[in-house]
């Protein structure tokens, strides 16, 4: 006979079979491969004959450690990370504030309208904020030009491009991060405000002993985020630079695509990827670990 | 019960009445890229008539996907019968062994010409003594220039020579004034220094492919003139992606010439303000000549020196069952008469030249000095890590341009990360696993 504890555990691991499966299939067993791969030279001669494949230990790493422009794409990402993250989750904050305020009329309109750049297609949102960007006709140099500011070549000039990225990422992506903050204001009890109100708190004082606090899981949640998306930066230097100039918007991703899927080193991409895993983990604990600290 | 049967009984039936059928119709599965793989069905009901047994299913593959789509078909072996390839993959797929050898074909009872093909193009299809594949429709890289401009800088016929061509650039430039300039060449592209490298003679390799020869005088005097253009301000140093819209560029006069392909005949026509049309011209590219830093390497003195030798071909798969009704559509694809007509399609220029007598070939100012330009064609080093030292050529030439480095830095660099590239091409040279 089974013990009812048994039968228990046993039609809970039945009910997560078909889960685990599929996990297991289409997660588990690719990473495990793409770890195997990491660990040989697999590339295009061996795709035509096994014979040609060497297992070469941790040469791809040691190689990767040691390739100048892995660390230049290394730089590149931690400026994406280190500017545009903080930089979008404060964006986020603030527009949801404004979104969620008492003054503000016609809020689902604002709400709708902040969160558009996030379903628009980023190879569109490419297209125009090249135009933006242009040097001779862009609306951004026509701006700056009534101040006084000399023309920026946004895309062209080597120490510009990474902020016309983060520009554009932010901008593409802060009303994501906006709907989560707002779904995090709304759930603050009312009365908590009405009461600092009569203790006398001003709208500053309410922000940071009230708002702030409450908002905690949400901020840890967004900036976990945030921070784990911001590090597989691909898509935004893919379409607007392609890693140019001079890989000064190069991201760890973009890296590992063009080694695998251009030159199909595929090894030698499987590394890079384990690489970023590795850092991300790392970055994700220790962000955990200090927000322990701080709340404790 | 019968509603669940049902279906397996029409498949039986559906098995049964093919394998009833008495003319035994074969299907060639056609892989063709971009618009030539929806044009090229125009061609087939003629091919279909001549050979009644043979269907041909044509597969359109986007550019942008259609390398790793034939690398995930090879792996998958579910490759076509016959496919379209860029010229330059042939040694990848060469080394992977996908493609058949077309030498006993062409030995017999073939009569296929193939003296009639451009001989540099011809070429990019043979490796290791063995024809993998024949071009189908061809490409290389020549001026496109503004007559308008040129003529305003007293050049009313196109200039000779790159001394020639340099001079109408400064001249040109200081027309021009600051924010224009006289010739775009993106920086991300390796196109022109190779050209120019290849008009000095310069290796490119060495030892068999086995290491990279760029600190050869030959390659630092090309990689020096290239370098020079941006130095004096008649390039800008920016890149394709820059360009938010290269044709209205052309048209505002932001610069007067241009390095590309075959491609832009169709684009310029369709694209530029109509105002612009009789205003652009195409020509061969100027050879060294006389005139340093390569004297009397190019066969013009100077008219028109080498450009590469692209463009794409057809090969058949080493696994297809179906060989011989796939090399009936190429031999047919090949015919002077089907290259002219799809030349009418696409615009994609022909392999073959009498197909250029055609009317409305030879009607086409814009296409001629592509054909003086195919007779003086070289092709890369045939090796399957071409694409990427190529890339890499063009990456120290953006920083050597942006003087982040020097000459000899930045030519140092490359050869050791050339040679790094190949480290695998060597070992396996030693073990003998590839010819």
């Amino acid at each position: 006979m089974i013990g009812p504890e048994r039968h228990a555990a046993l039609s809970g691991w039945a009910f997560l079979a078909p889960a685990l499966l599929l996990i297991a299939v289409f997660f588990f067993l690719p990473v495990m491969a793409a770890l195997a791969l990491s660990f040989t030279d697999f590339d295009i001669y061996a795709l035509g004959d096994l014979q040609r494949l060497r297992f070469i230990g941790f040469d791809n790493y040691l190689q990767l450690l040691q390739s100048p422009l892995f660390w230049i794409a290394l730089g590149n990402t931690a400026y994406f990370v280190v500017v545009g993250g903080p930089l979008s989750v404060a964006i986020s904050l603030g527009a949801a504030l404004l979104v969620n305020s008492r003054l503000t009329h016609g809020s689902a309109w604002f709400r709708t309208a902040l969160f558009l750049p996030v379903v628009t297609t980023l190879v569109a949102v490419a297209v125009v904020w090249r135009y933006l960007y242009h040097p001779r006709y862009g609306l951004l140099n026509y701006g700056l030009s009534l101040f006084g500011v000399e023309p920026i070549d946004w895309l062209g000039d080597p120490n510009w491009a990474m902020p016309a990225i983060i520009l554009m990422a932010v901008w593409k992506n802060f009303g994501f991060n906006m709907i989560i903050f707002i779904a995090g204001l709304q759930n603050i009890p009312p009365p908590l405000y009405e009461a600092a109100r009569i203790d006398g708190a001003n709208a500053w004082q309410q922000f940071r002993y009230i708002t702030l606090p409450l908002l905690g899981p949400t901020f840890l949640f967004v900036a976990l985020m945030t921070m784990i998306g911001y590090f597989q930066v691909f898509a935004e230097p893919y379409v607007m630079t392609q890693g140019g100039p001079a890989n000064r918007t190069m991201s760890v991703v973009l890296l590992m695509y063009e080694e695998g899927f251009r030159w199909w080193n595929m090894g030698y991409a499987s590394a890079a990827a384990f690489v970023l895993f590795a850092l991300i983990l790392a970055a994700t604990m220790l962000q955990l670990q200090l927000r322990r600290r701080g709340s404790s | 019960m019968f509603r669940l049967l049902s279906p397996i009984i029409l498949l039986i039936l559906g098995l049964v009445g093919c394998d009833s059928n008495p003319d035994r119709i074969v299907t060639v599965e056609f892989w063709a890229m971009g618009q030539e793989g929806e044009r090229v069905r125009m061609l087939l009901p003629e091919f279909e008539r001549r050979h009644p047994g043979i269907r041909v299913r044509v597969q359109q593959l986007p550019w942008s996907a259609a390398h790793e789509k034939l690398l995930t078909a090879y792996v998958g072996r579910t490759m076509p019968d016959i496919f379209q390839l860029g010229n330059t993959w042939i040694p990848e797929f060469v080394a992977l062994r996908a493609i058949a050898p077309l030498d006993e074909r062409l030995r017999t009872g073939s009569n296929l010409a193939l003296h009639d093909y451009f001989p540099g193009i011809l070429a990019t299809n043979r490796l290791n003594g063995h024809t993998y594949a024949l071009p189908w429709y061809v490409d290389t890289r020549l001026f496109f220039y503004r007559s308008d401009l040129l003529a305003a800088a007293g050049f009313s016929t196109p200039p000779t020579g790159w001394d020639g061509w340099r001079q109408a650039m400064t001249r040109l430039k200081g027309l021009a004034g600051p924010d224009r300039y006289a010739i775009l060449l993106p920086i991300n592209e390796w196109q022109l220094p190779v050209i120019l490298a290849l008009q000095c003679g310069a290796p490119l390799l060495r030892d068999q492919d086995r290491y990279g020869d760029f600190r050869d005088p030959r390659f630092r005097a090309a990689f020096a003139f290239y370098l020079g253009l941006f130095e004096s301000d008649l390039a800008p140093p920016v890149s394709n992606a820059q360009m938010a819209n290269l044709y209205q560029e052309f048209a505002n006069g932001s610069f007067a010439l241009y390095v590309t392909g075959p491609w832009n005949i169709g684009e310029f026509g369709r694209r530029l303000p109509a105002a612009i049309q009789p205003d652009w011209n195409t020509a061969p590219l100027p050879g060294f000549g006389d005139a340093p830093p390569c004297p009397g390497q190019d066969p013009e003195n100077g008219a028109i020196g080498v450009s590469l030798a692209g463009g794409a071909s057809l090969a058949l798969a080493r696994t297809s069952p179906r060989q011989e009704a796939a090399w009936l559509l190429l031999e047919f694809l090949a015919e002077p008469a089907q290259q002219a007509h799809f030349y009418q399609l696409t615009g994609d220029l022909p392999a073959r030249q009498t197909a250029w007598n055609d009317p409305a070939l030879a009607g086409n100012r814009h296409a001629q000095a592509f054909r003086q330009q195919l007779q003086y064609v070289q092709a890369t080093p045939p090796i399957p890590e071409w694409e990427r030292i190529a890339h890499r050529i063009a990456y120290y030439a953006e920083l050597a341009i942006r003087k982040q480095m020097s000459v000899d830095e930045a030519l140092t660099a490359l050869d050791r990360d050339v040679d790094q590239i190949l480290a695998k091409r060597r070992w396996l040279l030693e073990r003998g696993l590839i010819p």
